[in-house]
C-alpha cells in the first residue's frame, strides 16, 4: 500500500531526474565534474598508496639486477642519441627542401605526461580520467597516446582533471590510413564490449589491398589527431556491403588494458 | 529515519563508486566491473526508510555518472525503480534469509544495467553493446547477487557496533516478588 512518503519521494525523483537530464550538455557537464571533484581526497589517497607500493617494490629489487638494468638502459640512451641526431639531420634537410619547395612549416605538436586516476565504472563507455585539466592548458579534443601508439582524445576538461574518450568507444572515431602501396583512409570505429584491444577499421576502399600485419597509422584528417600517429595493425580483413567496401580489424598498438602514463598533444 | 543508517549507507555507496573507478582487477579478469550499488539499493530497501532509498538513488546515480561517460543522472531512475518496488512489497520478504537476499540481489543487479541500457537508447546514445554484452550482464547480476547478502552482513556488523541498543526491559519486577516466610 502506497503512502504519501513514497508519492512525495516518487515524484521528486522523477522530476529531478527529468531536470538533470533535460540540462544542456555544457551545464551538465561542469556539473559532472564538480560532482566528480568529491573524489578528490579519494585520488590522492589511492595514487600514494600505489606510490607506496611501487617504492617497496623497488626497495626489494637485488642490487645486481638494478645494475643489469642501469647498464641496458645506458646502452639504449646511446642508441636513441644516434637516432636523434640522424633524426635532427633529417629534419634540417626536410626544413630545407621546404623552404625550396615553398611549402609550409608544421607547427611542431608539444607533449605533456598525465597519470590515468580513474576508469570508467560503466561497462559500455570506454574512457578514462586523467590528472591534468584546464589550469595545464587542456583543452577538448587534444589526442592522448602512449610510447606504443594512439589512445583516445580528451572529451572533456575540468580544472584538475580531464575524461578520455579511448579508441573503441562509440563516441572516439578516428580517420586513419593503412601503409601500403595504395595508402587507403578509412575510419577506426567502435569495436565489440569485450575486445577491449581490438578495433575496426571501416569505410575502406575495396581496391585498398589490405591485408594482416600491415601498420595503421592516423590520416590528419578531421583536424584533431596529426599525421602519422601508429594506430596498430591489421589482424583480418573481411568484404562488407556485397564487396564494394573492406572493412579489417585492427589490434591495437597501445594497450589499452593497462594505462597509467599517457601523453597529451599540444599544438 | 534512523539518520545514522542512511550516513552509513551513502558513505559506503561513496566508497563502492570510487572502488568501481579506480581499482579494474574485476574488469581485467572478468571483462566486466561488477556494481556494488543494485545490492546496496536492497540492503536500504528493505532494512530502511523510503527517504534512503531515494537519497541512495540520488546520490548514489549521480556520483556514479560523475565519473562516467554516462549522461548526467541517468542512472538514477533504473535505482530508483528497484529500490521502490522493493521497497513497497518489503512487508512480504524474509528479508533475514539469506536466500532471499541473493536472489534479491540477482534481480536487481539484473535490472539496473538493463534499465540504464535501455534509457541510453531511448535517449539517443550508441552504447558499446554487442553479444559480448550477454557475458557482461552476467557477470554483473552473479556479482551483485553474490555481493548483496555481504552488504547485509556487513550492514548488520556495523549497526550492532555504532548504534547503542536499549536494555531489554524483563518480565521481573521487585514489588512483585514473592517474599516467603518460615
Amino acid at each position: 500500500m502506497l503512502k504519501r512518503p513514497h508519492y512525495i519521494a516518487l515524484g521528486l525523483i522523477v522530476l529531478l531526474t527529468l531536470a538533470i537530464l533535460s540540462l544542456p550538455s555544457h551545464t551538465t557537464a561542469h556539473l559532472k565534474l564538480g560532482i566528480g571533484s568529491l573524489f578528490l581526497p579519494l585520488f590522492g589517497l589511492a595514487s600514494s598508496t600505489q606510490q607506496m607500493a611501487g617504492a617497496t617494490e623497488e626497495a626489494l629489487v637485488p642490487r645486481r639486477e638494478l645494475h643489469k638494468l642501469n647498464d641496458d638502459l645506458r646502452r639504449e640512451n646511446q642508441q636513441l642519441r644516434l637516432q636523434a641526431m640522424q633524426s635532427e639531420e633529417t629534419a634540417r634537410e626536410n626544413a630545407r627542401l621546404r623552404q625550396l619547395v615553398g611549402w609550409q612549416h608544421p607547427t611542431p605538436w608539444k607533449l605533456k605526461l598525465a597519470k590515468v586516476v580513474l576508469r570508467d565504472p560503466s561497462n559500455w563507455w570506454r574512457s578514462v580520467q586523467i590528472d591534468l585539466g584546464s589550469r595545464d592548458g587542456l583543452r577538448v579534443d587534444l589526442p592522448v597516446l602512449t610510447t606504443d601508439g594512439l589512445v583516445g582524445r580528451i572529451s572533456s576538461v575540468s580544472l584538475t582533471r580531464s575524461q578520455v574518450t579511448l579508441l573503441g568507444d562509440p563516441n572516439c572515431k578516428v580517420s586513419a590510413r593503412v601503409e601500403n602501396e595504395t595508402r587507403a583512409t578509412g575510419i577506426i570505429g567502435a569495436s565489440g564490449p569485450l575486445e577491449t584491444e581490438i578495433v575496426e577499421l571501416g569505410y575502406v576502399s575495396r581496391s585498398a589491398n589490405l591485408k594482416p600485419a600491415q601498420t595503421v597509422v592516423t590520416s590528419g584528417e578531421g583536424g584533431i589527431f596529426p599525421k602519422g600517429i601508429p594506430i596498430g595493425t591489421i589482424v583480418d580483413v573481411q568484404p562488407v556491403d556485397y564487396g564494394s567496401r573492406t572493412e579489417a580489424r585492427v589490434k591495437l598498438a597501445a594497450n589499452l588494458n593497462a594505462l597509467e602514463e599517457v601523453w597529451v598533444m599540444f599544438p | 529515519m534512523n539518520w545514522l543508517s542512511a550516513i552509513l549507507v551513502l558513505g559506503t555507496a561513496f566508497l563502492a563508486v570510487f572502488w568501481e573507478a579506480a581499482f579494474g582487477g574485476v574488469r581485467h579478469v572478468l571483462g566486466a566491473q561488477i556494481d556494488l550499488l543494485p545490492p546496496l539499493m536492497v540492503y536500504a530497501s528493505l532494512c530502511t526508510g523510503i527517504t534512503t532509498v531515494a537519497l541512495l538513488a540520488l546520490a548514489g546515480g549521480l556520483w556514479f555518472d560523475s565519473l562516467s561517460a554516462n549522461p548526467l543522472g541517468v542512472t538514477v531512475l533504473p535505482l530508483f525503480a528497484i529500490g521502490f518496488a522493493i521497497h513497497i512489497k518489503r512487508e512480504l520478504i524474509l528479508r533475514d534469509q539469506t536466500f532471499a537476499q541473493l536472489v534479491l540481489g540477482l534481480g536487481a543487479s539484473a535490472a539496473a544495467p538493463v534499465l540504464t541500457l535501455l534509457l541510453l537508447l531511448t535517449m539517443g546514445r550508441a552504447p558499446l553493446l554487442g553479444w559480448g554484452t550477454l557475458w557482461q550482464l552476467a557477470v554483473l547480476t552473479v556479482g551483485g547477487a553474490t555481493a548483496t547478502p555481504i552488504c547485509f552482513e556487513l550492514f548488520g556488523w556495523l549497526q550492532r557496533t555504532l548504534v547503542h541498543r536499549g536494555a531489554t526491559e524483563t518480565s521481573f519486577r521487585p514489588d512483585r516478588e514473592i517474599r516467603r516466610g518460615r
